[in-house]
């Protein structure tokens, strides 16, 4: 005997359409939860991963964490300067940009409560080894003034941050003559100036990290081994890509822990509405099993048939919810990092293995909603089932 | 009494049903209130201020760090009664994980100001005659394990080297409302070790706490503060000690929002499990209103007894759930360790809970009280579920 057609089930499903539909509403908001979590820690984890190239190395001060917490003195970058693996740009300068990164507190545009901000300062190869910034408005800033540029998300974020307008800060009054957007990466939710210009501003005498392009990106374990044997330098040295990478982890991991508890705890609540629903549905339709029963149907067949109204009302739920979720891309969010205690700006992004994983979530939330219901019709007595009708 | 044993009977007759549901909203109204209490935990540096302790800051940002020669100059203005001052430290405890805030304070004066951190006399002579002596909360010091005499090795990342401090007091919460993790050593150990090596980064301040006389005033001398060092080498910004702390809040104010919506979605998510609950069983009973109507009884009675059973199930599960949430607010509070130094269940969370569970009985019961009142004697009869 064949298994129960696909329709009867699906035709159960829209019997009850009040029903089906809140049981199915109640998994659709789980899921929502569930994938939007996944896809802020997954749009954080693009957006600092995407902002380090291979090639570049960042070289900060030993035990530092991150840029702005790191101090590199002249003496110290002249002699990473120095070394051989560098590459050189077409007039034969190093491709290697030495920079100051301090957080400036500043308000944010709509709310006027604070946040910090990063500002670096750049050199000429500033740009060069960053080739994803590109400026979009006004102009690039001039060496030797008070000229800034703003990343766009900070541009449009911060007051006084917006193309024409000046910010003041260390006693100068500093204009932004142009917006830079750089993707979506961490630079986007920074402010560049000229290196020499903000260290004298700032009162300082040492830079916060060197950055530098190596010749051969297979390069990195030599140039790290150079360095470690000077005991000069007083360093630690990463790839870009990964010192940006490591930035993300623990916020994303914070989201992501603290999002799937809650989704799990929330599902329990959806899953038993799938199971009442699935009790109701299995005792109303009593005299309906037992006629299927005598017409020759196993009751591994009953057991699937109502295992698969159960898992097609998860779907249903799961659809609903990623579909709501994937308009949350749309929607900017910025917060601070706590790892480098300065704000960034990300999206929501839904990537294939959440829309996997979120639909997986999903069916399996219907899988044991349905299952005990399920085992309940298929061990009915044929007799009692259609005396019961 | 009649009315009342009536849905009461009616709410038991599907046993696995309302168990179910009543699971569901007790793990709903549990989650409600978690997520709430942890919103509250965020907000606890900021209950914990007093009003008389503002808090001066580089106007920069927290990064650059004042002179040392302001704290007689902040003496001096008019309305201050005393001050003192700290430097974050931000170093590593054994690897990264093990987070908890870590200050340099001038040992003289800081405690000073703070009287809500209690601290037996003794210990507290013991520390300040230490130079590398430290004192940590309770809770830091139940979390490692911590005695006193102990040598505590922190790695310093902004202060490069390893530092060495020997325990010399733990101090206990005046109240529930105290942070007990924070670990306070000498500010002179870390300026002199700081200075031999590194002879320009000496002698600087992170903030400045200032105690003032008159609360209603803070204000008033905020504005004088800042004027003193109106365009100097390092201008000050000056505020209460409440709005620098919820300054760090509004930071993460994102993932704050975040987790309050998130914590109303949960109830929406049992309002609709109810709701399906309660269509399903005014449903099967549909004859069994018409019968009660035919009887004489109103529409009004009828719907009634249908909103009476929602709440009598919604408000059992709420009152399970809110019973449940303290032993489980602090169990989740304590495996959390220092992440969140003050974590319990507030009264407005329990209220908060129990009008979640009211809400969710009252709309559940809405639609299927308002159909059942309306149903026609003779089509309810008729009816088969």
């Amino acid at each position: 005997m064949n298994g129960i057609p696909l329709s009867y089930i699906a035709r159960n499903l829209m019997a009850r359409r009040l029903t089906t539909l809140l049981t199915a509403g109640g998994m659709a908001l789980v899921v929502y939860v569930f994938a939007t979590v996944l896809m802020l820690a997954a749009g954080l984890r693009e957006t600092l991963i995407g902002t380090g190239q291979p090639d570049n190395v960042i070289v900060i001060r030993k035990g530092s964490q991150s840029e702005v917490q790191s101090g590199v003195d002249r003496r110290t970058a002249s002699i990473i300067e120095s070394l051989s693996s560098i590459a050189t740009a077409e007039d034969g300068s190093k491709l290697l940009s030495k920079e100051p990164v301090v957080l400036i507190n500043l308000p944010k545009r709509d709310s006027g409560k604070a946040s910090n901000v990063v500002i670096r300062g750049v050199t000429d190869h500033g740009l060069t080894l960053r080739p994803q910034v590109k400026i979009v408005e006004g102009r690039m800033f001039r060496p030797g003034t008070s000229e800034i540029i703003a990343g766009s998300a900070v541009a449009s974020g911060f007051r006084g941050a917006a193309i024409g307008e000046t910010l003041r800060f260390a006693q100068r009054d500093w204009t932004v003559v142009g917006v830079f957007d750089a993707g979506r990466t961490a630079f986007n939710s920074e402010i560049w100036g000229d290196a020499e210009q903000l260290l004298q501003a700032f009162r300082r005498t040492t830079y916060s990290t060197v950055i530098f392009r190596l010749v051969d990106a297979d390069r990195f374990a030599d140039v790290k081994r150079e360095i470690d044997a000077d005991p000069r330098l007083q360093v630690d040295i990463k790839r870009e890509s990964q010192f940006y990478a490591d930035q993300s982890e623990q916020l994303a991991k914070f989201i992501s822990y603290l999002g799937t508890t809650i989704s799990i705890i929330f599902s329990i609540g959806a899953i038993i509405g799938a199971m009442i629903t699935m009790y109701a549905s299995v005792a109303s339709r009593t005299g309906e099993i037992g006629t299927l029963r005598a017409l020759g149907f196993s009751r591994i067949a009953i057991l699937v048939a109502f295992l698969g109204e159960a898992l097609l009302l998860g779907l249903v739920g799961g659809i609903i919810g990623l579909a709501a979720a994937s308009f949350m891309q749309a929607i900017p969010i910025s917060t601070t990092n706590f790892q480098t205690f300065a704000e960034i700006a990300f999206h929501f992004t839904l990537t294939p293995q959440i829309i996997v994983i979120s639909l997986a979530f999903s069916v399996l939330m219907g899988f044991i909603g349905g299952f005990l219901p399920a085992a309940r019709a298929s061990r009915m007595k044929i007799v009692d089932a259609l005396r019961a009708a | 009494m009649f009315v009342v044993s009536l849905v009461l009977r009616n709410a038991l007759r599907h046993k696995l049903r309302t168990t179910l549901t009543m699971v569901g909203i007790i793990v709903a109204i549990v989650a409600f209130g978690l997520l709430r209490t942890i919103v509250d935990a965020w907000y606890a540096g900021a209950e914990a201020t007093s009003s008389t302790r503002l808090i001066t800051r580089n106007a920069i940002s927290l990064v650059f760090s004042l002179p040392l020669n302001y704290a007689q100059k902040i003496r001096q203005v008019e309305g201050v009664s005393a001050v003192s001052w700290a430097n974050w430290f931000g170093g590593v405890y054994i690897n990264e994980s093990n987070f908890f805030p870590q200050f340099a304070v001038d040992a003289a004066t800081y405690l000073d100001l703070y009287p809500e951190y209690v601290l037996k006399p003794d210990e507290k002579k013991a520390f300040q005659l230490d130079r590398q002596g430290v004192v940590v909360g309770r809770k830091l010091a139940d979390q490692y394990g911590w005695k006193l005499g102990d040598q505590i090795p922190l790695r310093g990342t902004i202060y490069p080297g390893t530092w060495t401090f020997t325990l010399r007091g733990i101090y206990e919460g005046a109240d529930a409302k105290v942070d007990e993790t924070q670990f306070l050593f000498h500010w002179r150990y870390l300026n002199e070790t700081v200075k031999a090596r590194f002879p320009r980064r000496g002698d600087f301040a992170g903030v400045y706490v200032v105690e003032i006389r008159d609360p209603g005033q803070a204000a008033e001398v905020s504005a004088r503060l800042d004027a003193a060092f109106k365009n100097s080498l390092a201008e000050t910004l000056t505020e209460t000690e409440k709005a620098f702390q919820l300054g760090f809040v509004a930071m993460t104010e994102a993932i704050l929002v975040a987790i309050e919506a998130v914590s109303f979605v949960v109830v929406i998510i049992i309002m609709a499990v109810m709701a399906n609950t309660m269509a399903m069983t005014a449903r099967e009973r549909y004859s069994e209103y018409a019968t009660m109507k035919a009887l004489g009884f109103s529409g009004g009675f009828v719907a009634l007894l249908i909103v009476a059973e929602s709440l009598a199930i919604a408000l059992a599960g709420g009152f399970l759930a809110i019973l449940l949430t303290i032993p489980i607010a602090s169990a989740f509070g304590s495996s959390m360790g220092t992440l969140f130094p003050v974590f319990f269940v507030s009264r407005e969370t329990m209220l908060m809970q129990l009008a979640a569970a009211l809400i969710v009985g009252l709309v559940a019961s809405a639609v299927p009280a308002w159909r059942a009142s309306q149903v026609r004697i003779v089509d309810g009869l008729r009816s088969i579920a």
